[in-house]
């Protein structure tokens, strides 16, 4: 809501310039959007007195003015605005002149013709199309006929004004409105506050005899109306038109214009019916029947739902209550009888209501949050008070009222020492009971306690935490003390499982790769990929977009949506990991369990292309290298092995490996198929994933010392053909299994399948390493274990000892 | 010629032939042919045979210090012929140290992740415990439990995504709040706790709105907490996290769950506090929320208003890191560009 800077001041003495009021505003009660003077950026613009105007000679639809803008000579501009006319005030951009969008106005030719200036519509110096008077839209605008030729314009349409634009949370709807406002400004500069009370002067007949309402105070839990005849409808003056559109509202005619400043002002919103109109002399605040339909004020056709809010004549609704009026039963000229209408609707209603329509307006906006209930009558008092004064109109005698559910005033029981101990500061009674006062809230104080009765257009406050956020902002949150809990010690830790979780990303960092954070939600078809165990899909039920639709069950695909970016951007070596969560749901259950997985994905090489060497492309035994790297950081206690897996359908056939600890499936590992690359439209990659949860769930290994034996290794090289699928495995854990008691280790270091050996068969090539901790190993014990050994080999594997 | 001339010259000519040698193969010929057995010092002391039992010590001390003196040219000499090598060698192993070193793999933490760690590290030193909770939740525990029933108008503030009407994307990692202090023990001592982890809301995502993006709420709940600790502790943490010459101010603000509600500004990174675009010229930037817990949040979770109060705050990740690095693109976080989660190594 836009509040203007001088009508605050109107009520209030206050020496500050409009930002600083604003700053203050937002340092005390709500943000402030911004501070706007509509002449800002505006240079010699005044008023000009079209003296004459003639055709011009070259263009039907230009007019060549001869217009006085104060000066000795006057200035002829060329106009093309279809409502210039001689006789008229209008608004002048003089030459060097600056108007809306910082264009220059300079001397031209138009058509031939010189124009010294530019004759002005209300658009062209700034004003928004949505607030311009109807009639002016499509030309220039008129001014007063008292305006005095050679002014400059500002002050004429309200454009040195500033404007305030509150950014009003839910809570505080009493600032919505000039009065509100004006209370919370009081307490801040701790001013006293006078606001003018309505005097409305009735006669004519009793409005009882004309009108009835029935109400049904659920729905409604105040509904009053008055009836103004014989009105007169005209445009508003100029300064309520300049109230209007200086807050953003187009005026109208004087009739609406004054409900919508009454809004403005008390924060009530009212409405105008056009009273000829109604069916009958009955109005009833019900809720709609099925299949009743209405057309808004704005045209607009509705279907009515069952939970809307409206009012009826005997015949139809004729306005959707607290959000717009019908059009059927609005001002429009002709009209003579006016019923406002002063309510209070019930929030919720009005809330869906606007959401089930779409029309959120002015009015909705205020019933949402709640309006003073306190002040219903005043309001609607003073809207007939200046219908009277302003269009002529006679107020009948009374106002009819179909519900008047005013509430009590909330009543709070509050301690200075509950103050002070929540807020941490040494406020004395008089300070506190001071602020609470100049809020126009009621304090008794009795020892200790304070009984505040807060003012009903507080409809937030109602228990003693509300009061202590009054008391806060207007002491001011600069001047708490800043300080840090004390009391009992706490002992801040990470728990072991948060621990591993620091530790696997700090594993894979130094590994190479960089950590990722990916979208969780992902289209239903990559949610369902790489899946580790079966599960159903979790779909959001009003999903933004397709991309973002489903609870993803795996993390490698969002790693590949990663890789695809980059590649897209020519980046071509990525090298990825994320830790992060996976959805799992049971069929039948609303809810997915969740599970932490971690996952990596290398693409193009780790190892990039160098001056002293060339690239050296991701494989799988990279990738497993660094799986096997992360596995034994994370000291799993357990085998760790690793067994094809030709069953994934997102996978390689023959590079997949599931990893197994001690016999558990953990994840897999390996290329992903070469359509699933296509389909990303990425190179080959390597991915892993495995579940974190169950490597957190392990028993670990702990840290040991051990003797580093003093006495000198034998090694023994041994190599071997072995036929196509004997595997590694199976030749290191024979090797292990007998290889004696003093095998220390067994390390692969060749393969060869190449065109030396045999079709069917390859050659394995290992280093046997034995050593005895506590003596120096005999020659003759090596040799005997490592024939041992070559025969086993021999026997169980068919190798052939080369 | 005496033998004490003989040996003289020998040394004489020993000398010359040592400076002559010209490489290590040299110098040993030379040794071999002055010091060797068939040598001429050795012929000469078997010369003394001859000589004078009074003549005999004084010559052969003579040539022992001639031998001595001959040993010590050679090695000298060839100590000298060894270093020369060496230089030799040292000067052909030369190379352009300027020439670029060999890459190494090395990966990084995200930088969103860096920042929470950061949090983490600075509460768990004041005492907090880390909790994470579920990331789809219970209506219950995202909002009715956080003092937003059922058709709260607040709710509109958070679109969320909705996966029943009971279970939905956690809109905020509050929900964690309510989960503990139905489950905290007082009478073990005070609950302060921070709740990092990712939250979603249903918004188009453009560079400044993501429909999944990170927070880290913090709860202190004890006897005797103030809003001046919450103050005091949220400028901690702005100097933590930018640096000492920040500082922080508060302003009233709405939130269901908590009464007094704020909002937490910070000195403008850009200015400093001196007015600029950034900060619309207030100087400012606001940078989180804040406030006293809620009585109702209290009760609904089981635990006495009447005894036990605190503070709670939601820092969110995302926009400090934006606000501390210029990134100008929240997208930035979750696309992963490489050439982006590089940018932030710098550690010292
Ligand atoms: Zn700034």
């Amino acid at each position: 809501m836009k509040i203007s800077y001088n009508w605050i001041k109107e009520y209030l003495d206050l020496n500050v310039k409009p930002v600083d009021l604003a700053e203050k505003i937002e340092r005390t009660s709500v943000e402030v959007d911004g501070v706007t003077t509509p002449s800002d950026g505006l240079k010699k613009i005044v008023v000009g007195h079209v003296l004459s105007m003639e055709a011009h000679p070259d263009s039907d639809h230009l007019h060549i003015c001869q217009v006085d803008v104060g000066e000795d000579e006057p200035l002829q501009i060329v106009c093309g605005a279809p409502n210039v006319a001689a006789g008229q005030n209008v608004i002048v951009a003089l030459p060097g002149s600056r108007i809306a969008d910082n264009v220059k106005i300079k001397k031209s030719k138009m058509r031939g013709v010189p124009s010294a200036g530019m004759i002005c519509a209300l658009q062209e110096i700034g004003f928004s199309e949505d607030v311009v008077p109807k009639k002016y839209v499509d030309g220039i605008y008129v001014l007063p006929a008292d305006a005095t030729p050679g002014d400059a314009v500002y002050d004429y349409l309200g454009m040195n004004d500033s404007m305030i634009d509150l950014d009003v949370t839910p809570n505080r709807g009493d600032m919505l409105s000039l009065f509100g406002t004006l209370h919370d400004l009081a307490a801040i500069y701790d001013q006293p506050v006078k606001l003018d009370q309505p005097d409305v002067k009735e006669d004519g007949t009793a409005i009882a005899d004309q009108l009835a309402v029935h109400v049904d105070d659920q729905l409604s839990p105040q509904y009053r109306m008055r009836l103004v005849k014989n009105v007169k409808l005209a445009p508003s003056p100029m300064w309520l038109q300049i109230r209007l559109w200086n807050a953003g509202m187009r005026p109208i005619n004087n009739v609406v214009d004054i409900t919508n400043y009454i809004m403005m002002k008390y924060g009530q919103p009212l409405h105008a019916f056009d009273y000829d109109k109604f069916a009958g002399n009955d109005v009833y605040v019900r809720t709609a029947k099925a299949g009743e339909k209405l057309t808004t004020l704005d045209e607009n056709d509705h279907d009515l739902d069952e939970n809307d809010i409206v009012i009826a004549d005997d015949k139809a609704p004729i306005a959707l209550a607290g959000v717009m009026g019908g059009l059927s039963t609005s001002i429009q000229d002709g009209t003579t009888t006016v019923a406002i209408e002063s309510a209070v609707f019930e929030h919720d209603h009005i809330r869906k209501a606007a959401q089930r329509h779409n029309l959120h307006t002015d009015a909705s906006q205020r019933f949402e949050r709640g309006v003073n209930q306190a002040g219903v009558q005043d309001a609607l008092d003073a809207a007939a008070q200046m219908m009277n004064e302003l269009a002529d109109g006679e107020v009948q005698t009374g106002t009819v009222v179909g519900s008047q559910n005013i509430p009590e005033p909330a009543v709070i029981d509050i301690t200075l020492t509950h103050v002070n101990a929540i807020l941490g500061t040494e406020l004395t009674m008089d300070q506190v009971s001071h602020i609470l006062e100049s809020l126009g809230f009621k304090v008794v104080v009795n020892g200790d306690t304070l009984t505040v009765t807060v003012a009903v257009r507080r409809n937030d406050i109602h228990i003693p935490a509300d009061l202590l956020e009054e008391i806060a902002r207007i002491y001011g949150y600069d001047q708490l003390p800043a300080t840090l809990p004390t009391g009992r010690m706490t002992m801040g830790t990470l728990t072991d499982k948060q621990r591993l979780m620091r530790a696997t990303r700090h594993s894979l960092e130094g590994l190479g790769l960089n950590q990722a954070i990916s979208y969780a939600l992902t289209t239903e078809a990559k949610a369902q990929m790489f899946m580790m165990r079966a599960s159903e899909p979790t779909h959001l039920a009003w999903p933004m977009s397709v991309d973002h639709a489903v609870l993803r069950m795996n993390v490698v695909s969002g790693l590949l949506d990663d890789i695809a970016y980059n590649s897209a951007r020519k980046v071509k070596d990525v090298a990825l990991y994320e830790q992060g969560r996976v959805f799992y749901r049971e069929d039948g259950t609303d809810r997915p369990s969740e599970e932490e997985h971690i996952a990596g994905a290398i693409s193009g090489t780790l190892m990039p292309e160098a001056w002293n060497q060339a690239a050296k492309p991701v494989d799988f035994y990279q990738m497993k290298g660094i799986v096997a790297a992360y596995l034994k950081d994370m000291a799993v206690n357990g085998d760790v092995t690793y067994v094809p897996n030709a069953d994934m359908p997102e996978m390689h056939p023959g590079r997949t490996a599931d990893v197994l600890v001690h016999g558990h499936r953990i994840g897999f590992l390996g290329q992903i198929h070469p359509l699933v690359a296509k389909q990303f439209k990425i190179a080959a990659t390597y991915v892993f994933e495995l579940n974190l949860q169950a490597i957190i769930d392990m028993p670990k290994q702990k840290n040991q010392y051990d003797v580093i034996s003093r006495y000198p290794a034998i090694t023994r090289d041994i190599a071997m053909l072995v036929d196509d699928d004997v595997t590694n495995d199976q030749v290191v854990a024979l090797i292990e299994r007998r290889g004696g008691a003093f095998l220390q280790s067994v390390k692969l270091f060749d393969v060869y399948d190449g065109v030396k050996v045999p079709k069917g068969k390859k050659s394995l090539a290992y280093t046997l390493t034995y050593q005895d901790k506590h003596e120096t190993l005999v020659d003759d014990a090596v040799t005997q274990a490592f024939e041992k050994v070559s025969k086993r080999l021999e026997d169980d594997l068919g190798a052939q000892i080369r | 010629m005496s033998l004490k001339d003989k040996l003289s010259e020998l040394r004489q000519r020993g000398l010359a032939d040592i400076k002559k040698s010209s490489d290590l193969k040299d110098v040993n010929q030379v040794r071999v042919q002055l010091l060797g057995k068939k040598g001429p010092i050795t012929e000469v002391l078997r010369g003394m045979r001859d000589l004078d039992a009074e003549e005999r010590p004084k010559v052969g001390a003579f040539a022992n210090e001639i031998r001595d003196d001959l040993t010590a040219a050679l090695t000298q000499r060839k100590e000298e012929l060894e270093q020369a090598v060496l230089n030799a060698q040292l000067a052909k192993e030369t190379i352009d140290v300027t020439l670029p070193g060999t890459p190494v793999a090395k990966g990084e933490p995200h930088v969103i992740q860096q920042i929470v760690d950061q949090i983490e590290d600075l509460f768990l030193g004041m005492g907090y415990q880390v909790l994470s909770g579920p990331e789809v939740e219970e209506d219950k525990y995202n909002f009715e439990m956080m003092n937003l029933p059922k058709n709260h108008p607040a709710r509109d503030m958070q679109d969320t995504f909705y996966i029943t009407k009971e279970i939905l994307m956690r809109t905020q990692t509050s929900p964690m709040q309510a989960r503990t202090l139905e489950k905290h023990d007082f009478s073990k001592g005070p609950l302060k706790m921070i709740s990092p982890g990712v939250v979603y809301r249903r918004d188009t995502d453009d560079p400044t709105h993501s429909h999944q993006f990170h927070q880290v709420e913090g709860l202190v709940i004890d006897k005797h907490i103030t809003m001046a600790d919450l103050k005091g502790t949220l400028q901690v943490l702005a100097h933590e996290l930018f640096g000492d010459k920040f500082d922080v101010r508060l302003r009233p603000s709405y939130f269901p769950f908590t009464e007094p509600s704020v909002e937490a500004d910070i000195t403008c990174f850009n200015c400093g506090g001196k007015g600029c675009k950034v900060c619309k010229n207030t100087g400012w930037i606001e940078v989180l929320g804040a406030g006293m817990v809620h009585p109702n949040v209290l009760k609904m979770a089981g635990v006495d208003p009447d005894v036990y109060g605190g503070f709670a705050f939601g820092v969110g990740p995302d926009r400090f890191a934006m606000l501390k690095y210029g990134v100008d693109d929240i997208r930035n976080f979750y696309l992963n560009d490489v050439r982006f989660l590089t940018q932030f190594t710098k550690k010292g």
